[in-house]
């Protein structure tokens, strides 16, 4: 299954660096934060979907007492109608904006409109009331389909669709299409024995943040500003205050504190510009916190969408086609992750004739944003609940099938490129050799699904500085937000170049003025990417401490080697100095010792994970309730077991989530009804059995230890595999998600 | 010479073609020499000169942040895809 290499420390499971501060309440997370004269900041949001705003009147709280400030897009610079690079990704200046604050049209209910600063949080939220608006409400569009016809009410009306490469001159809510093609898609239905087109629908979810959105900032006199806050990347914080701020980076420096939760939800920004427009007003620090309303109708969830698959196939089980259409609701702005859901929807089979096409719509609902593997869920359920009913149209068995027509190195991916060395086809081997998957399933309304997802993960940069202790530790200093224990991910990468145990190692993660470039905690890149930086500092400490035991020895650079934490000789003298030693004489060498690295390595390396489910059906009340879980991953190489299945895990209970609950519900009017975690219902420990990780390991060529990302993959196969179950249980194909028990209910004809 | 794959939505631009040898060295030059094949190709490709932050450049099969300046294999396979950025997400495609 793998080409094992033998570590120390690589592989094993120590007690994360950052985890006695964790457990003992001691971190400070972004609503801890405190600074002298703090004010604290509320944001007004629209009460409707859809409106024309006609007016805002501050003045009435402005006058309200303990008010220092009320702040609109009048504050903001005024913005471009161009695209801006972010260093993740491009995006529409005056979008970006006006998702801050509303300027002309409120797109979506919660909207900000106006924000006060106040003495305390309690008279800001009062002053709120006092915001004087006039709407001219407008009919709301809030799904997909309906928003692409062509009578829909319009968002935008200078959007129109990018498509062919050219842009049409209608107004729409489509901003772009986009295809892929490859093969000859007519002449590969035209050879299949069997064919299964179905549509699909997915609804809105949201990543489910345990912390909710919070940000401090304050401008020092000299016009210097900084922001504490909550963040899965402090340097994109940074590019986006100085794009929608018009402020040099020179003189933006972003401090993330620790982070509960972001799956996606917390790399774009929200009230993180907001604070700083109550900072500059009122000249005093300001501390703006969303409550769980304002998160799930403020921030982005990722989108809705209505997919239609279509699969041939020989009665040999060869796929010789596949076909599809996603349509993805990019909420109030364009960008929804629809290019990335195209690339990943037939990803796990080699298809010689393929053709793709994706939608970017724009629905009255708050700006997607990215969520665990972003596209890739939506789009996989459609694909592999297909795949499972082509299998049993053709009597064969559902792993088998996959098998046939798996993914390979060498193969050429529906979108273009080849694969370099993946691991499909070994995390489909590790689910039929699983005892789970050979063990008996057959009482009444239970039943067992099978689904496989990808997900490309992504490099980006990283940067990694290692300052040598003359003790032999290390203190590492990185860019990279810890989400899910990548501080031990990272440490464990240096301390294993270096020979020291991941205990003598402490990570520290910095603000944006204390290290280089690093790219965001997310796209699966976190150790994978820093952890290659880690790596390269660490040599780096390497080379320079054998210039020492050189100038210690006496003896030429060339002629010293380091092996197992451990320098020596190679002329013969049979000089030997641990690290430990040699760093306590760093300053009789010439002083201290630092490393450092920068990285944008390109071989992320994809991953492939393939997840078993057993399910019980309740017919009376439409309740499913999961009775066993297995979820085989390729990880590369497991740099720290226990995260790595941790990853598993909460990806799959995510996915078990969007699969059976969540949902954004909304009325006619546009409003979410359901925007707290009471209705909004996630799944807890009490709704699932413990979730089987089984450690795939495939080593990536591109990187020293052969690590994948893992974060993301686990969550697209759950909703695939769970309707799959559902239909070995009752008989049913569900094609909407979530599959709640009202929906099965009336599948079954109930209600 | 390095082969370019031309993306699906911009082979009105290529005749239709799928992928086409473009002679180069470096990512400027294959651009460059794409555009004098097919006019309106670098337009779709890049913003001004730098690829369009919006756009993803695959040599070989790996996702590479390449600039203009970079070198290009005799052997290399060009694609041209939407860029997944950090989460997956960017702005709206062009193609």
């Amino acid at each position: 299954m793998s080409e094992k290499k033998e570590y120390k420390v690589i592989g094993t499971r120590p007690i994360r660096h950052d985890g006695v501060d964790k457990v003992t309440g001691r971190a400070i997370y972004g609503a801890d934060f405190q600074i002298t004269g703090l004010l604290h900041g509320r944001v007004l949001r629209s009460p409707h979907a859809h409106a024309r705003i006609v007016s805002i009147d501050t003045s009435r709280a402005e006058a309200h007492p303990g008010v220092k400030g009320v702040v609109t897009a009048q504050d903001l610079p005024t913005a471009e109608d161009k695209m801006a690079d972010l260093g993740e990704g491009a995006v529409n200046l005056k979008y970006l904006c006006d998702n801050i604050f509303a300027s002309d049209k409120a797109l979506y209910k919660g909207h900000a409109i106006a924000a006060v600063a106040a003495t305390n949080p309690h008279i800001a939220e009062e002053a709120c009331e006092l915001i004087d608006v006039e709407y001219e409400v407008l009919p709301p569009v809030l799904e997909v389909r309906q928003a692409m016809e062509p009578d829909a009410p319009i968002l935008h009306e200078n959007l129109t669709t990018s498509s062919l490469g050219d842009t049409e001159d209608k107004p729409t809510n489509i901003a772009s299409h986009l295809q892929h093609k490859k093969g000859d898609i007519d002449k590969g239905f035209d050879e299949a024995e069997v064919v299964i087109e179905r549509d699909f629908v997915t609804g809105t979810v949201h990543q489910g943040y345990i912390e909710p959105h919070n940000a401090t900032a304050h401008y020092n006199q000299d016009g210097q500003l900084t922001v504490w806050c909550s963040t899965q990347g402090a340097f994109t914080v940074r590019e986006q205050l100085a794009e929608i701020l018009q402020y040099p980076v020179s003189k933006i420096k972003v401090v993330p504190l620790e982070i509960g939760g972001g799956f996606g939800g917390k790399i774009n920004v929200y009230i993180k510009p907001v604070a700083a427009l109550l900072a500059k007003k009122t000249g005093k620090p300001v501390k703006v916190l969303m409550n769980r309303a304002d998160v799930f109708e403020g921030t982005g969830p990722t989108p809705a969408s209505y997919i239609t698959i279509k699969i041939g196939a020989k009665k040999d089980g060869k796929i010789t086609a596949a076909q599809t259409s996603l349509a993805f609701e990019a909420g109030a702005y364009p960008g929804s992750p629809v290019g990335a859901g195209a690339m990943c929807v037939f990803a796990p089979y080699n298809i010689e004739n393929v053709l793709i096409d994706g939608y970017d719509v724009v629905v009255n609902k708050p700006k997607s944003a990215p969520y665990r593997a972003p596209g890739a869920t939506n789009a996989a359920f459609g694909t592999e609940t297909v795949v499972d009913e082509l299998a049993e149209e053709l009597n064969i068995d559902p792993l088998e099938l996959r098998l046939m027509n798996g993914a390979k190195e060498g193969d050429r991916r529906p979108d273009g490129p080849v694969y370099p060395r993946i691991g499909f086809i070994e995390t489909l081997e590790a689910a039929k050799e699983h005892p789970h998957y050979t063990s008996a399933n057959g009482k009444k309304y239970h039943g067992r699904g099978i689904a496989s997802g990808f997900w490309f993960n992504i490099g980006l940069e990283s940067s990694v500085t290692i300052n040598v202790n003359p003790d032999g530790t290390i203190n590492l200093v990185e860019g990279s937000t810890d989400i899910g224990g990548t501080r031990a991910s990272i440490a464990m990468q240096a301390a294993e170049v270096l020979g020291i145990p991941a205990e003598s190692v402490n990570p520290t993660v910095v603000d944006t003025n204390s290290i280089g470039y690093t790219a965001v905690t997310g796209g699966s890149r976190t150790t994978y990417a820093t952890g290659y930086a880690a790596y390269e500092a660490a040599q780096d400490v390497v080379k320079q401490m054998k210039a020492r035991a050189a100038k210690l020895w006496e003896v030429d650079e060339d002629n010293v080697q380091f092996a197992d934490g451990e320098f020596s000789s190679i002329n013969g003298k049979e000089e030997q100095i641990s690290f430990r030693d040699l760093s306590a004489k760093l300053s009789q060498t010439g002083g201290p010792v630092v490393g450092r690295a920068t990285m944008n390595p390109a071989g992320a390396g994809g991953a492939f994970a393939t997840h078993v489910v057993d399910v019980e059906v309740d017919v009376d009340t439409g309740k499913v309730e999961i009775l066993r879980y297995t979820a085989t991953q390729d990880a590369g190489k497991a740099i720290h077991p226990s995260y790595v299945e941790g990853q598993i895990q909460g990806g799959v209970v995510q996915g078990i989530g969007w699969a059976l609950n969540e949902e954004y519900i909304y009325n006619d009017e546009g409003t979410m009804t359901n925007a707290s975690f009471l209705d909004y219902r996630m799944p807890t420990c009490l709704d699932l059995p413990m979730i089987d990780a089984v450690i795939v390991e495939v080593p990536n060529p591109g990187h020293p230890y052969g690590v994948r990302g893992v974060g993301e993959v686990p969550i697209v196969p759950p909703p695939a595999a769970i309707a799959n179950a559902i239909y070995d249980a009752i008989g049913i194909r569900m094609t909407e998600l979530p599959m709640s028990p009202d929906r099965l209910l009336k599948a079954m004809g109930k209600i | 010479m390095p082969i370019v794959a031309i993306p699906a939505l911009i082979r009105n631009l290529t005749d239709g073609e799928e992928s086409v040898p473009v002679e180069g060295s470096t990512i400027r030059e294959v651009i460059n020499n794409l555009e004098n094949q097919y006019p309106g190709t670098k337009d779709k490709l890049c913003d001004g000169d730098r690829i369009h932050p919006s756009i993803g450049v695959y040599i070989n099969g790996v996702l590479t942040r390449v600039a203009m300046h970079d070198s290009v294999d005799s052997d290399a396979e060009l694609h041209f895809l939407p860029a997944i950025s950090g989460g997956g997400q960017g702005a709206s495609y062009q193609f």
